[in-house]
């Protein structure tokens, strides 16, 4: 159903950059937290070029699997969680967020979804956000058994996948081509 | 085993923003994903989203003419104004069905007025104000309603065609209450001439819907001797009827 009343989007446009970041932006949580990871990467468009004029925000769970929003019907989990991270990219298409993994979330039909962070992607040229998410390649077991990946073409699961790697994980965005990462309509 | 019982989805509002393929606008081409989107349910994750805000925004934050203000660490220097059309912007967030969204965050960004960003890569030949930030922040009330103190910005012209011009604009970005509801938009000034030429503010399908980026003059929010007023509504997306279950 359309909703006829609502505001269209329109492109972040090259400048965001003066308004958008925070300092902490890339910070879910502080460096000392125990467990936390970097999970980062690279944007690129069709041409495979860096995309140096992009905005990336993630939303995720509590490591408990809770959110700490009153429309979380199990209620915030022991400790306040921003869950929300925001990272523009660098010169060379570059983003980097410190977070920890999110717990279990239900999901479709109330079955355990595999820990996932939530992606919103902006930039210039993108008239509207591009919406992906990013799960974790050494979650197998949990990866295989979620509905929502299920749904995912198997030779395009891959981009959702982020890997292990010195720094944490790796996930990058490719906006446009073969290997394109698939994004979804919410 | 209970159930679980969730708040209610959002209803899918696709057909009023642009195609992201928008070739007029030369920066979709080699952006715009080429795949269809994959619909995903709406899950906790896409029902929740960030409050933020709190203890991040000051009211000072909302004026973006405060000499040395703003929250860039602008680097006006000394007590002079910034130069223009002093303006005041307000309105309220909605949702799509009329309610209120209390406490959420919203940013904005813009050129000053002669049409210069306070940017690195803003190389248009139009001064710089060394009073003018560009930015402000604000979190709306606990009747959605926000407002910031801003000069008119000016167009400027941009390299997407030749004689390109972008309509004078100011950039929105607001959280709503879920991951779902998250809109950057661009709020216009009344009958600009430049509309007709513009492949940004013409890159959504729906002329009706193109209105609702476009600001009204409102006597009301003028302040006396001092500002114009601009009154600007944005409206997210609302909820389905029902809420979903699911067994947990």
């Amino acid at each position: 159903m359309t909703d006829p009343g609502t505001t269209p989007s329109q492109t972040v446009g090259p400048f965001l950059s003066i308004a958008l970041p925070w300092d902490d932006g890339p910070d879910v949580v502080p460096e000392a937290t125990p467990g936390a990871v970097v999970v980062h990467g690279v944007v690129t468009d069709g041409d495979g070029a860096p995309v140096p004029d992009a905005l990336i925000e993630t939303w995720q769970a509590d490591p408990d699997g809770r959110f700490d929003h009153p429309d979380d019907p199990r209620g915030p989990g022991p400790v306040p969680f921003r869950g929300f991270g925001r990272c523009p990219t660098d010169d060379d298409g570059r983003y980097a967020i410190r977070t920890v993994k999110p717990g279990p979330v239900p999901g479709p039909g109330g079955a355990p979804q595999a820990p996932h962070l939530a992606v919103s992607v902006f930039a210039r040229g993108l008239l509207h956000r591009v919406v992906t998410r990013v799960y974790f390649a050494d979650e197998a077991a949990a990866n295989a058994a979620d509905l929502i990946l299920a749904g995912v073409p198997a030779d395009r699961r891959a981009t959702l996948l982020a890997t292990r790697d010195e720094r944490g994980y790796r996930f990058d965005i490719r906006l446009q081509g073969d290997d394109e990462t698939v994004f979804f309509a919410i | 085993m209970t159930d679980l019982v969730l708040p209610a989805a959002y209803r899918r509002d696709d057909a009023v923003h642009p195609p992201l393929l928008s070739p007029g606008y030369g920066s979709t081409v080699l952006r715009a994903p080429s795949r269809p989107p994959l619909l995903l349910p709406h899950t906790l994750t896409e029902l929740t989203g960030p409050a933020l805000g709190e203890g991040r925004v000051t009211e000072a934050d909302a004026d973006l003419t405060i000499p040395d203000g703003g929250t860039d660490g602008g680097t006006g220097g000394g007590t002079g104004e910034a130069q223009g059309q002093r303006i005041v912007v307000t309105g309220r967030v909605l949702d799509g069905d009329g309610r209120p969204v209390p406490h959420t965050l919203v940013e904005v960004w813009q050129a000053n007025a002669a049409g210069r960003y306070r940017h690195r890569w803003d190389q248009h030949d139009a001064p710089l104000d060394p009073h003018f930030t560009g930015v402000g922040r604000a979190l709306t009330d606990a009747h959605g309603r926000y407002r910031f103190v801003t000069i008119r910005p000016g167009a400027y012209p941009w390299g997407n065609h030749a004689n390109a011009w972008r309509p004078a604009h100011i950039h929105f970005s607001v959280f709503g209450r879920a991951f779902t509801q998250r809109l950057v938009t661009q709020m216009y000034f009344p009958e600009d001439p430049l509309f007709a030429f513009d492949p940004i503010f013409n890159s959504v399908p729906d002329p009706a819907a193109r209105q609702r980026m476009i600001s009204r003059f409102d006597m009301a929010e003028t302040v006396e001797g001092w500002a114009l007023g601009y009154a600007f509504d944005i409206v997210l997306r609302g909820r389905e009827a029902t809420p979903m279950e699911t067994p947990s």
